[in-house]
């Protein structure tokens, strides 16, 4: 082989050995930090896995946010209108967090039933619906309109 | 009259403007193909027509806004008449339709200066160049036109007031952060017409590279400052004190100075050697095409966040195909054209020529992995295979290693001689840098902490590991010198231009590290009397009081801060406000900077009973990471004012006869 041949041939295994390691790495940090979201339906059926990090969301059901006196610690409803999911949450909400309108948690489920969050999404704009949660209310065979009206009865 | 028209002027011109970019795009490509010097010349006057008639439509869109015009759709949507003067000229882009606008301005101005400042580049160059900007001018504008008009009218049913501005956009980061990004995105266009025109025309040299690379320099510099206002806004804007969230359109940014960093690198190597020049064309091509992308998943509505405006399908759809034919065209033109402009030039491996390209491939390895986090979640969703995230914790893990190993590399390349370099040489230049670097590093936790950390001794390694080598070039480099200043002297600007940048790059590394890992964050209730203590501050809560502000209503905390028990005193006042046009609460953050820690206070929530939910922060070395930045840029942009391209923009006066003889040339590759 050529000194430059040699050089190429070098090159190219470089090459070949570092996207290796790069796709390697990513496949395995993808798989440990993908979050895949569930609707409380899904969630009542069992589909979720335990103590995994997961994403769930819905309507804050009115009347369900529960603040502990002393502390930081606070409790509320997530619900489709089908079921109901129980979070557990310790921290300050965002601004945008209402009973009545759509917010995302990311969190452990727990044997308990609770989803444990570590962090509570809601997104600034009033009217604003997360997709997933917009999908999952349609699923549950709910359109835009019939859960604004259900929102604001309840 | 006239004031009743401002807004069909500007949609007027802005048509004219788009038939310019039509003639620019055809004509001198056309004459460059057909040698007709009267064609070619059509791309200079154009470029400056087209720039001056999208001024004029951008123009009447901020005079419609600071005339409180209603009865146009943006500005009912966008802004309001109580809106301060500044936040209704700074909300023209505040929304997809404006800042689409401002985007063609841009692109405009660039291409205005690019047919100015045409150097010494043979005409047909020049032309080739004018010709795709005109292509790309024309795209934007038409998907302006056609989808995003924003001086569509709300006639008859004009509204009596505007819908104001999103609060979070009513701010100094937001009226600089576009701007700058864009300057930056857009300017990557220039280097891209440049590779397309070298394809077109067979012919890429050293004199290429010269030329291409000031703008690069530039473009890079503008976006590395917009990326670093961006940051800076989220973190005292959003009030979680978080820097970087990875958010898709983040990394949208950050996708194009990945490459952008590669290409002003490998732009370096063609110049001085001659080499990697498929490889800067590639990566010219990669790193505009990124940012259209970054434009597609900002625009296109596949993402939500704040940056996500109204969206509408038909506009993703557009500029997806706008990226589709851009990618396709270029990528096949490079496939037909990139053998006969690139030859190799022999180097051996240890010299700059390979760690720099060594660091190329790192960066564009983390171009992909970063690619693969942001679009794989829409890929998945578009095939119905669920609704996943993917979160910080899959960057951090690919992005942290991949960094620290190109700072190796890079202490390594700016010691390193072109060509090649013995071992034992580099290893006598460098021993000691490493020694100390990886000695300090071990120690400086210890130090500062009292207790042992990997996470910060690697990256106080890392970015010492980058600093100590160029220091070490530095003095070698001035040894023969009569001082050491008038050695200091004798350096060029490019070569301190490459210095800051790298520094640049060790105080961000810094500043991340300490952040990341000393940060100290408390939620706790407070209320009128209540005292916390972080990191050795007492924050006592005196009084809780409620302002109006001009468009705001504000329930605001008067926090008391003291530093141990007899250090200074000072008060900071963290704010809820609620806008009451749009009826949207705002966290407003109480910051107390210092180069080595902020002190960050927020108002979390009313939790009834007299009593707030207050987030402290101390952020120890959160400054370093935006200032690292700016040095950055500032290295960017002073290696564009080295001796050398000054010489070109002379060299444009020389008469044609050499242009010619330039021309003639050609051959020779």
């Amino acid at each position: 082989m050529t000194p430059k041949r040699k050089q190429k041939l070098w090159v190219i295994l470089g090459l070949v050995s570092l996207a290796a390691i790069a796709v390697g790495l990513t496949l395995y940090a993808l798989r440990a930090n993908i979050n895949l979201f569930f609707s409380p339906v899904q969630i009542a059926q069992g589909d979720a896995p335990m103590a995994r990090q997961i994403r769930a969301g819905g309507m804050v059901k009115e009347g369900s946010v529960a603040r502990d006196p002393d502390s930081l610690d606070v409790e509320f409803t997530v619900t489709d209108y089908v079921d109901d999911l129980q979070v557990v949450y310790s921290g300050i909400l965002p601004d945008l967090f209402r009973e009545g309108q759509g917010v995302v948690v990311v969190g452990e489920l727990q044997a308990d039933g609770h989803l444990y969050a570590d962090k509570v999404l809601a997104r600034h704009d009033e009217n604003y619906m997360p997709p997933e949660v917009a999908q999952a209310l349609k699923e549950a065979g709910y359109s835009p309109a019939d859960y604004q009206t259900s929102a604001a009865d309840k | 009259m006239f004031i009743t028209m401002i807004p069909e002027i500007g949609h007027f011109a802005l048509i004219i403007a788009l038939l310019m970019a039509v003639v620019q795009a055809v004509m001198p490509l056309a004459g460059a193909a057909t040698r007709r010097p009267l064609w070619m010349a059509y791309g200079q006057s154009m470029a400056a027509g087209q720039f001056l008639f999208v001024a004029i439509a951008y123009g009447c869109l901020t005079a419609s806004y600071m005339l409180d015009d209603f009865s146009v759709a943006n500005v009912a949507n966008n802004a309001n008449s109580l809106l301060p003067w500044y936040y209704k000229f700074s909300a023209v882009w505040g929304n997809h339709e404006g800042s689409v606008l401002m985007w063609s301005l841009m692109l405009a101005g660039w291409g205005f200066a690019a047919s100015r400042f045409t150097g010494s580049l043979p005409r047909d160059m020049v032309a080739r160049v004018m010709g795709v900007m005109g292509m790309v001018c024309g795209g934007f504008l038409l998907f302006i036109l056609i989808t995003s008009n924003p001086f569509e009218r709300l006639l008859p049913n004009m509204p009596p007031d505007g819908a104001d501005l999103n609060p979070l956009l009513q701010d100094i980061g937001l009226i600089v952060h576009p701007p700058m990004l864009y300057m930056g995105y857009v300017g990557f266009s220039v280097v891209f017409a440049f590779a397309i025109a070298a394809l077109l025309g067979g012919r890429l040299d050293a004199a290429w590279a010269r030329w291409a690379r000031p703008w690069t320099n530039v473009a890079w510099a503008f976006l590395t400052v917009g990326i670093a206002l961006g940051s800076w806004w989220a973190y005292y804007e959003l009030g979680w004190g978080g820097w970087w969230f990875w958010d898709p359109v983040e990394n949208a940014s950050l996708l194009p100075w990945l490459t952008g960093t590669a290409l002003v690198h490998s732009l370096a190597v063609t110049e001085k050697r001659g080499s990697f020049k498929s490889w800067t064309v590639l990566l010219a091509i990669a790193t505009f095409s990124l940012s259209l992308m970054g434009t597609f998943l900002v625009r296109s509505g596949v993402l939500t966040s704040v940056h996500a405006f109204a969206n509408d399908p038909d506009r993703g759809l557009f500029i997806l195909i706008l990226l589709a034919i851009t990618v396709t065209l270029s990528l096949l033109l490079f496939a037909l054209r990139a053998p006969r402009v690139s030859h190799s030039i022999g180097f051996n491996w240890l010299s700059r020529d390979a760690l720099l390209l060594i660091n190329n491939v790192f960066l564009v390895i983390m171009t992909v992995t970063v690619l693969l986090g942001t679009v794989y979640p829409l890929i998945l969703d578009s095939l119905n295979l669920g609704k996943i995230s993917v979160g910080p914790p899959y960057f951090n893990a690919l992005f942290v290693p991949l960094t620290v190993m190109m700072c190796v590399f890079m202490g390594l390349g700016s010691a390193a001689r072109w060509k090649g370099m013995a071992a034992k040489d580099l290893i006598h230049k460098l021993w000691w840098a490493g020694a100390a670097a990886l000695i300090i590093g071990a120690v400086m936790p210890l130090l500062y902490r009292g207790e042992w950390n990997l996470l910060v001794s690697l990256g106080i390694v890392s970015a010492l590991w980058v600093v100590l080598p160029i220091l070490r070039d530095i003095v070698d480099k001035t040894r023969h010198a009569r001082s050491f200043s008038a050695g200091l002297r004798k350096l060029s600007l490019s070569y301190w231009g490459m210095v800051l940048g790298h520094v640049g790059v060790a105080v961000t590394i810094v500043g991340v590290t300490v952040v990341s890992n000393y940060n100290i964050e408390r939620n706790v209730r407070m209320s009128p009397g209540t005292t916390v203590e972080v990191a050795g501050y007492q924050f006592t809560m005196s009084e809780l009081t409620e302002r109006r502000g001009a468009n705001f209503l504000a329930d605001t905390a008067i926090i008391q801060v003291q530093r141990g028990e007899s250090g200074r005193r000072f008060t900071m006042r963290p704010e809820k406000r609620l806008y009451l046009a749009t009826g949207m609460p705002m966290t407003q953050v109480a910051l107390r900077p210092g180069l080595f820690r902020d002190l960050y206070v927020a108002m979390g929530e009313d939790l009834g009973d007299g009593s707030w939910a207050v987030r402290v922060q101390y952020k120890p070395f959160v400054r370093w990471l935006w200032l690292g930045a700016l040095l950055m840029a500032f290295g960017g942009v002073l290696a564009v004012l080295d001796k050398r391209y000054r010489r070109v923009a002379i060299a444009r006066d020389i008469p044609a006869s050499t242009a010619q003889r330039y021309a003639a040339q050609k051959v020779t590759l």
